[in-house]
């Protein structure tokens, strides 16, 4: 039986969760090879399309990480951001996908520990969400014999 | 400017359930100020109505176009070749767009996305008040600049009324407007002018006179 694997988007700002990962890696922290990172120019450059177009495109999870409050590079990037997370919330309600799967978090540069935590929490929430309701009838289809995993 | 805001998703998906090929029609003008109908709105309402019917065994086509005006026709015109494409047509203009498109593609059953609120404007990112009452007849030269017809919750022309109070209106949490104007007036050193009491408005100018239709002459051509 092949253990459900979330594909997770994470949205990073290049002023700090980009650089948290990069000093996680450096600190050979492990996180779950389920989230993939979009390197942006500040949180507040996300954009409710961008996260709706994620789940269209087989994300059943999506995050967007910022500067701790406060601290953003363009002043009110993080603030932004947040507020359209929440409103990405509402419309994946709306839509049946689950506001759940969308999140918001806030962490500096030098935090790569977090980074990771970041991660393995999101990894883990979704996991537990199972499959976006779009990825659930791939998901339930019968896998190819070679494609083996643990 | 007119104000307007979006319906609820679950409205506007329920208006479609019987459609599988739709045209998403922005506004250009009014609706993209107020962030109720424009091209990112008609992006989004697009992806939201794919995202619900895939979940489902009826999944829906979205065709998107965002049109300078709504309320012309010759960026109706535009259209025509994406309009007969599709089933439906959802306009995400005010009410004057939706009409416009229904009577210019007559054979497409056409869905409004957005209720049209007032004609006012942005006082902050985020907020829109009205302003105007579309009355027909303008009075702002009397009241300081300051609309007692759109603003005033019991439209009174000779205020305030009793009801206001500490400078906020009793009907509704807004600021009594008649207390505006007298400050207003008070500092334009204008205040002898509402004195003078103004008499019945004439009603048949605005809405109530029934739909108002302006002909000039002047400009029309051919």
């Amino acid at each position: 039986m092949n253990e459900f694997q979330p594909k997770i988007v994470a949205f990073c700002c290049y002023f700090c969760a980009y650089s948290a990962a990069d000093l996680a890696g450096s600190m050979r922290l492990q996180y779950p090879p389920t989230v993939r990172m979009i390197e942006q120019p500040c949180s507040g450059r996300i954009d409710i399309q961008l996260i709706l177009q994620a789940f269209e495109d087989g994300a059943d999870g999506v995050y967007v990480a910022g500067c701790l409050e406060g601290d953003c590079h363009f002043l009110k990037g993080n603030f932004r951001a947040k507020l359209r997370v929440g409103q990405a919330k509402k419309v994946l309600d709306d839509v049946g996908i689950g506001g759940e799967r969308v999140e918001m978090y806030n962490l500096s540069g030098s935090m790569g520990p977090r980074f990771a935590e970041v991660a393995h929490e999101m990894h883990e929430r979704i996991k537990n969400l199972g499959p976006s309701p779009l990825n659930k009838t791939a998901a339930s289809a019968p896998l190819p014999a070679a494609a083996g995993s643990e | 400017m007119i104000v307007a805001e979006q319906k609820s998703f679950d409205e506007i998906s329920k208006m479609v359930e019987s459609f599988d090929k739709v045209l998403i029609l922005g506004c250009n003008e009014c609706v993209t100020v107020c962030l109720a109908g424009g091209e990112k709105e008609v992006g989004v309402l697009a992806t939201s109505l794919r995202l619900l019917r895939k979940q489902g065994d009826r999944p829906i086509t979205t065709l998107e176009e965002t049109v300078t005006r709504q309320c012309e026709w010759e960026y109706l015109d535009q259209i025509e070749k994406l309009a007969e494409e599709a089933d439906c047509i959802i306009s995400m203009a005010c009410g004057v767009g939706v009409q416009y498109v229904a009577e210019r593609f007559p054979d497409k059953w056409v869905i409004p996305a957005l209720d049209t609120k007032c004609a006012g404007g942005s006082v902050k990112h985020g907020q829109w008040e009205e302003r105007c009452g579309m009355c027909g007849e303008c009075i702002l030269h009397k009241t300081g600049g300051i609309c007692p017809v759109a603003r005033c919750s019991k439209r009174i022309l000779n205020g305030p009324c009793g009801g206001s109070q500490n400078g906020k209106c009793e009907v509704k949490d807004v600021d009594c407007i008649w207390d505006q104007i007298y400050k207003r007036m008070m500092a334009l050193g204008r205040m002898d002018q509402l004195l003078e009491i103004e008499p019945e408005k004439n009603w048949s100018k605005a809405r109530d006179g029934g739909p108002r239709k302006l002909v000039r002459e002047d400009v029309m051509i051919g």
